[in-house]
């Protein structure tokens, strides 16, 4: 039997814990009130539009982006704006945010909110993207990065290949899986359009194979899309890295430093090309987004279809409360996302999924010298040596990190999930990371 | 035998001789003639190289020191934190100059936020490090502002000045601080600054930097400055200024008379090294006392109701 694709260097393989893969789609009940944080986006905040006391509709802009890299954010419901002020984000620090009053459930009139499927892209090239940039689509696979500007290639290169990122290789998530068996056929339509963005002749939808249902779906699916590939990946860790993804998928290495686009690849996430969809056939801005919210003790694992600014104590609640003696409660996948310090605050546009991990999981264990086991330079699927970089950040060395590559870490956390010895490899990483990014900032200037 | 002895002697010596010679002049060549007075003022200065000066250890402050005084015959605004005024008072005597006298300054910790003020909301068990913990989170007891507790201001000291109290959680500056700037420069907040020592050590500060309005500020931290702004109303010497919900006190202008530590409504405003509390005859100000003292007092109901409820 040939073996699947996958990535070379390094990779783990945690426990896949998808509890809620069998949980179809649901969604909740509209909260009372929605903080819809101003930054969602990487890059620059866009500027509100709306002042307190303004009546707002579903998918009303409510936020411009006024720099390059920016989105545009859209009501995620209809009511009153309550104020515009500093709302706790999931890091704890207050940040702006437009507070919203719910009131009914009063659409957009340009919103085409039919279920049947519209397969036929009517838009040019420059319209398409125009409508992206329009309607505020962001990566929905945690980076958040506006998708316009993924889609405007630099003068003198050029797109071979389009990748659709559905690897989900993040253990307990399962959105972007429940997506796939349940809009496909979206997902392909959302996949063209982006072809038709890049003007590139072909797709590939690279699938982990723990997800059998989701590859036969979409395999059945692309019969009527011969240019999109369905492929198969082998299940590791960090399948789903976008560097990982292009090196398993077409067999070839991102520069360190350089973006995809310099080997001729864009990669987009399977929610990002749904949202592409809506946005292009059905005129529909990213106002909600599928959320996983799961762990070993929560009752009812689900897959929620959410609006964005919906406070995730609803979604507890809707998933049969948080179960007793949580220890974490982690925003994102337990591999990369952060822990919250209070579930009072919004989800957004980059929330994948909420994890609850349980009292015995969450503590760290003790803390050990390193015995140079190079364990972390095996895992590491960037070809980085961890160990080194974690003492280097740790002792404030910044310029030996940075020649070390500090800033090529994709901070999977395969290295610290490997360790025998418990050291926070990734923390210092990431310490390492901001500070090396500050000095070159600070060189540039 | 002894010609073998002799050869051995004889080569060397020459090749020795040689070398010498050769040495000799390469040395002349590339002699470096440097001022004398650079290793005298450096002999004075106190070899810490903590960097407090603004410059990369002592001997490059002496060679800086040396060349203001050839060029500028001035060498106001350079001062050696660690050997205060009386070894820049050397120094300048070896410079054949004056030095104005510089107040003694100590870091102060503007945050209060102890476990009892901003109890914990959650457990931070990552790397002991501010900086990372600063990118991280808000803080345990959830204030964005105020200190994180994990000791880089005390890692960054070179004098054993600064240390955490274990009780508190919060770090504390003892007599031996310098005024380098190192544990300023390593708070990733800001929190800590430096400020005059003040007459008899004694200090009046907001012990606070805390730029939400009352209502958030005070939700994390019993004793975080709401902005109400009864201390820059009551004070005599116009020494506080109202920024982002936040009081200043200026610690030129202050004149510790403790008025706004009465009126402070949350004891955000700390003072230093003062004795117990007793009635003090007001400072008598010349324009508007009565109408000031008016609104002390009026101020204080308001306080002692406040309390009350």
């Amino acid at each position: 039997m040939k073996s699947l694709k996958s990535f070379r260097l390094g990779g783990i393989h945690p426990p896949e814990n998808k509890f809620s893969a069998h949980a179809p789609i649901s969604s909740i009940p509209l909260p009372k009130q929605l903080i819809v944080p101003l930054g969602q986006n990487l890059g620059v905040a866009p500027k509100p539009i709306v002042k307190k006391g303004d009546e707002v509709k579903v998918g009303q802009l409510i936020a411009k982006a006024d720099a390059f890299i920016s989105a545009n954010i859209h009501s995620p419901a209809s009511g009153k704006v309550l104020k515009i002020d500093d709302a706790t984000d999931s890091s704890g620090y207050r940040r702006p945010a437009i507070f919203i009053n719910v009131e009914g459930d009063e659409w957009d009139e340009s919103i085409d909110r039919s279920e049947t499927i519209n397969r036929e892209i009517v838009l040019d090239r420059q319209q398409i993207i125009e409508r992206i940039k329009d309607r505020g689509i962001v990566g929905l696979g945690g980076a958040t990065f506006p998708t316009h500007i993924k889609l405007m290639i630099p003068e003198g290169k050029k797109a071979d290949y389009l990748l659709i990122n559905g690897v989900e290789c993040e253990p307990y998530l399962t959105s972007d899986h429940r997506l796939m068996i349940e809009k496909g056929e979206q997902v392909l339509i959302g996949t063209k359009i982006l072809m038709k963005a890049l003007e590139v002749k072909r797709a590939v939808i690279g699938i982990e194979a723990n997800k059998p249902d989701a590859i036969s779906h979409l395999r059945e699916l692309s019969a009527d899309y011969t240019d999109i590939y369905i492929q198969a990946l082998q299940v590791k860790y960090p399948q789903g890295g976008e560097k990982q993804l292009i090196k398993a998928v077409v067999n070839r290495e991102v520069p360190s430093g350089k973006l995809p686009i310099e080997v001729g690849c864009v990669v987009s996430n399977v929610g990002t090309a749904f949202a592409v969809y809506e946005a292009v056939q059905k005129n529909k801005p990213l106002i909600e987004r599928i959320v996983t919210l799961t762990g070993k003790a929560v009752r009812k694992p689900s897959n929620f279809l959410v609006r964005i600014g919906t406070p995730i104590t609803d979604l507890l609640e809707e998933a049969q409360g948080m179960p007793e003696f949580t220890g974490k409660i982690i925003n994102g996948g337990p591999m990369m996302g952060k822990a919250l310090s209070t579930t009072d605050i919004p989800i957004v546009k980059g929330s994948s999924g909420i994890v609850l991990l349980p009292q015995e999981e969450s503590r760290r264990p003790e803390e050990k010298p390193c015995i140079r086991c190079s364990k972390c330079i095996q895992a590491c699927p960037m070809g980085l040596e961890p160990y080194l970089l974690a003492k280097l950040a740790k002792l404030a060395l910044f310029e030996r990190a940075e020649s070390g590559k500090i800033m090529d870490c994709i901070e999977c956390g395969s290295c610290q999930y490997t360790c025998p010895a418990n050291i926070p490899l990734l923390d210092y990483l990431r310490l390492g990371k901001q500070k090396v990014g500050h000095l070159i900032r600070t060189r540039k200037n | 035998m002894n010609d073998i002895l002799l050869f051995s002697l004889l080569t060397l010596g020459l090749l020795g001789a040689i070398m010498a010679i050769v040495l000799y002049l390469v040395a002349q060549k590339f002699k470096v003639i440097e001022d004398p007075t650079i290793d005298l003022v450096e002999d004075i200065l106190p070899k810490a190289n903590c960097g407090g000066c603004g410059f990369p250890g002592c001997r490059n402050f002496a060679e800086i020191l040396v060349k203001q005084a050839n060029e500028q015959q001035n060498i106001d605004g350079f001062n050696c934190p660690v050997g205060g005024n009386a070894v820049m008072k050397e120094v300048a005597s070896i410079l054949g100059l004056e030095v104005q006298e510089q107040a003694p300054m100590i870091a102060v910790v503007r945050c209060n936020g102890s476990k009892a003020n901003s109890p914990s909301k959650v457990i931070y068990d990552g790397p002991a490090s501010c900086a990372f913990a600063h990118n991280l989170f808000s803080g345990e007891g959830g204030c964005q502002y105020g200190c994180l507790g994990l000791g880089d201001c005390v890692d960054a000291c070179d004098f054993d000045a600064i240390h955490m109290n274990p009780l508190t959680g919060l770090p504390e500056v003892n007599d031996k601080c310098t005024a380098c700037n190192a544990c300023v420069k390593a708070c990733p907040r800001g929190i800590i600054e430096l400020r005059r020592k003040g007459p008899k050590d004694r200090r009046i500060f907001v012990s606070c930097i805390n730029e939400e309005k009352g209502g958030p500020a005070k939700k994390n931290c019993s004793v975080a400055c709401i902005g109400c702004s009864k201390c820059f109303q009551v004070c005599p010497f116009d020494a506080i200024t109202m920024k982002n919900n936040l009081a200043y006190i200026d610690f030129i202008a202050c004149k510790l008379c403790r008025k706004c530590v009465e009126v402070c409504p949350t004891d955000a405003i700390l003072e230093i090294n003062f004795p117990l509390r007793k009635p003090k005859p007001a400072v008598e100000d010349k324009k508007t006392s009565t109408e000031k003292t008016a609104t002390v007092a009026t101020i204080k109901q308001d306080t002692s109701s406040e309390s009350t409820v």
